[in-house]
């Protein structure tokens, strides 16, 4: 009988990423079930200040593999430290967030263990000791409930979906050093640069509140406005796929089944009128705002508020009602 | 220069796919438009642009029941050279690592410098199918290219993460897994389209392949689809946008409490 619930730990700029204690929270709620603890998996340097995080969420144990070969995420090294850990720990289910990275190395992690592999799931449980996920398919038109068997199945939970655990007293849990060896496929990978967006805003992904623009747009220039609002709400901008195959926006932002599907608190899509290619991406968002001048634009059907408007003339005064707020 | 693409034949994305009320694991067929996998379009096309600029052999391969056929015919029509199906009529619950058995077990069989296929097919989602050949392969793999150059037995590629980009450089043969903006996929010439409509298409199966049903046995089983839960109504502002923007923002910070 596995003893863990092995949790991978993804750190930006030094900090724990919150899709990751999101994880563990996941990873909390289905220990219990398991008859299993909590382990982290902190692959590369983790500063002082992320390892107390970790003391923080409930974790018994960490697992530290380190290195100068892990300073950039690659998968396939990624997959060879995290084997590694694998081995020692022999855990029942191995959590991850769904983000860029998480997806990449889940994949490569999956196949060299012969684990069966749910990735970005919005639900998990566990019934007489079998795991069970489920997961949007077809980007989102539908919900598979997925029985997952065999050894160390991993799952990837969808950013967003999951609560943090609260914060517990200083647990202290337990540090295990792994070292591991690079296999054949890492030796022929080397990243050369990683190079990010500037500006802080994060990513749609991993946004709690999105502000989307769609054909209504009418033009790059004006998602300043879309930004704007963003950023007076901590959030993301996101683009419909019309906006985005225009030039308007990076593909990076897409909300849809051929970009991101994504579950914020948050949606607010500004003249986009609800293809079902883009409801697909963003429907299971917890609130959905509709702007737009057509009243029966299709994105009117999924809103929980909609304005019949010119966006151009709402968002502005949106702006300025909520610095007046603040 | 030799390459195979993977591709997978999934329902068109206008598709409104619903579950089958007699086997729910699965999706209503009939009535449904199948496309090749968005994804992999950007891999195709990719791998003939290689082709027409170095020479080469491009291979298309799929898993699939006898309608995958015309996802291959696609393919040929824009410029692949040859295609394969392996059957899966007998398998038709095959995981993600079933999937990547058989397929790596028939790319295997001739040389290649380079596998494409798409990151993720949108039917489920899963994003996992290229890396576990890759990895079954024993060869790296590069995951969300969105550009790929090619020079002295090296790949270079640049692939998305969250909120960046990575230069990624890889030794050839490795798994490339396309993501949109890679390249702007052609339609297919009348020409292709001829050529296509003739080209014969071998098939294979699971045990002519050399794998037995018990090494398919799925350890990823969907035990059933249902549509996402229904919406409520929502609420609609209609008026002058002086009054809608400033309700508007009342109601998401009392009634629905998002910021």
């Amino acid at each position: 009988m596995a003893s863990e619930v092995l949790v991978w730990v993804e750190f930006k700029d030094g900090v724990i990423r919150r899709s990751s204690l999101e994880a563990i929270g996941a990873a909390t709620q289905v220990a219990a079930q398991l008859k299993c603890t909590v382990a982290a998996a902190v692959v590369g340097n983790a500063d002082q200040q992320a390892m107390q995080c970790l003391d923080e969420v409930g974790v018994s144990r960490v697992y530290k593999v380190e290195g100068v070969e892990y300073q950039q995420f690659e998968p396939c090294r990624y997959a060879d430290a995290l084997q590694a850990v694998v081995k020692q720990s022999s855990p029942g289910l191995i959590l991850m967030a769904a983000t860029a990275l998480g997806k990449d190395l889940s994949a490569r992690l999956a196949a060299r263990l012969r684990s069966a592999l749910a990735t970005d799931c919005i639900g998990l449980e566990v019934n007489d000791g079998q795991i069970s996920v489920v997961r949007p398919v077809y980007a989102g038109k539908l919900r598979a409930k997925v029985g997952l068997s065999g050894p160390s199945p991993i799952v990837t939970v969808r950013p967003n979906t999951f609560a943090v655990p609260a914060a517990q007293s200083n647990r202290q849990p337990e540090v295990t050093g792994i070292s591991a060896e690079l296999g054949a496929a890492s030796r022929k990978v080397t990243v050369r640069e990683t190079v990010y967006s500037t500006g802080e805003m994060p990513d749609v992904s991993e946004a709690d509140i999105v502000v989307s623009g769609g054909r209504g747009m009418k033009g790059p220039e004006n998602f300043a406005i879309l930004e704007e609002l963003a950023k007076l709400l901590g959030g993301a901008v996101g683009a419909s796929r019309s906006a985005v195959d225009a030039g308007w926006m990076d593909h990076q932002h897409q909300v849809g089944q051929t970009g991101k599907t994504i579950s914020p608190n948050l949606y607010i899509a500004c003249g986009i009128s609800g293809a079902t290619q883009h409801l697909a991406g963003m429907s299971s968002s917890k609130c959905i705002v509709a702007i737009n001048k057509d009243p029966e634009a299709n994105i009117f059907k999924v809103a929980d508020y909609g304005v019949v408007g010119d966006l151009f003339r709402v968002v502005p005064l949106m702006i300025a009602e909520i610095k007046k707020l603040k | 220069m030799n390459i195979v693409v993977l591709v997978k034949q999934v329902p068109d994305t206008e598709a409104a796919v619903r579950p089958d009320s007699s086997a729910p694991a699965r999706i209503v067929e009939s009535g449904i438009k199948f496309i090749v996998n968005p994804y992999d379009e950007f891999a195709v096309e990719e791998a003939i642009r290689i082709k027409e600029a170095k020479g080469g052999h491009v291979l298309v391969v799929t898993i699939g029941p006898p309608r995958a056929d015309e996802a291959l015919r696609t393919c040929i029509a824009m410029g692949a050279d040859d295609a394969l199906r392996i059957d899966d009529s007998q398998l038709p619950d095959l995981d993600a690592l079933g999937r990547a058995r058989l397929l790596s077990k028939a790319i295997a069989q001739s040389p290649f410098d380079l596998v494409l296929c798409g990151k993720q097919a949108i039917d489920d989602d899963l994003a996992a199918v290229g890396t576990f050949v890759a990895e079954l392969l024993d060869l790296p793999h590069v995951a969300v290219v969105t550009k790929l150059e090619l020079a002295d037995g090296k790949a270079i590629c640049r692939k998305e993460v969250d909120g960046g980009t990575q230069t990624v450089e890889v030794q050839l043969p490795a798994v490339i897994t396309a993501q949109k903006g890679l390249n702007e996929p052609r339609y297919p010439a009348l020409r292709g389209l001829m050529l296509a409509k003739k080209k014969e298409i071998p098939v294979v199966t699971p045990s002519s392949l050399g794998i037995s049903a018990e090494e398919l046995r799925p350890s990823y089983k969907v035990q059933h689809l249902e549509l996402p839960p229904a919406r409520g109504k929502g609420k609609i502002l209609q008026g002058e946008p002086e009054t809608t923007a400033v309700e508007l923002v009342r109601l998401l910070r009392e009634e629905a409490k998002v910021f």
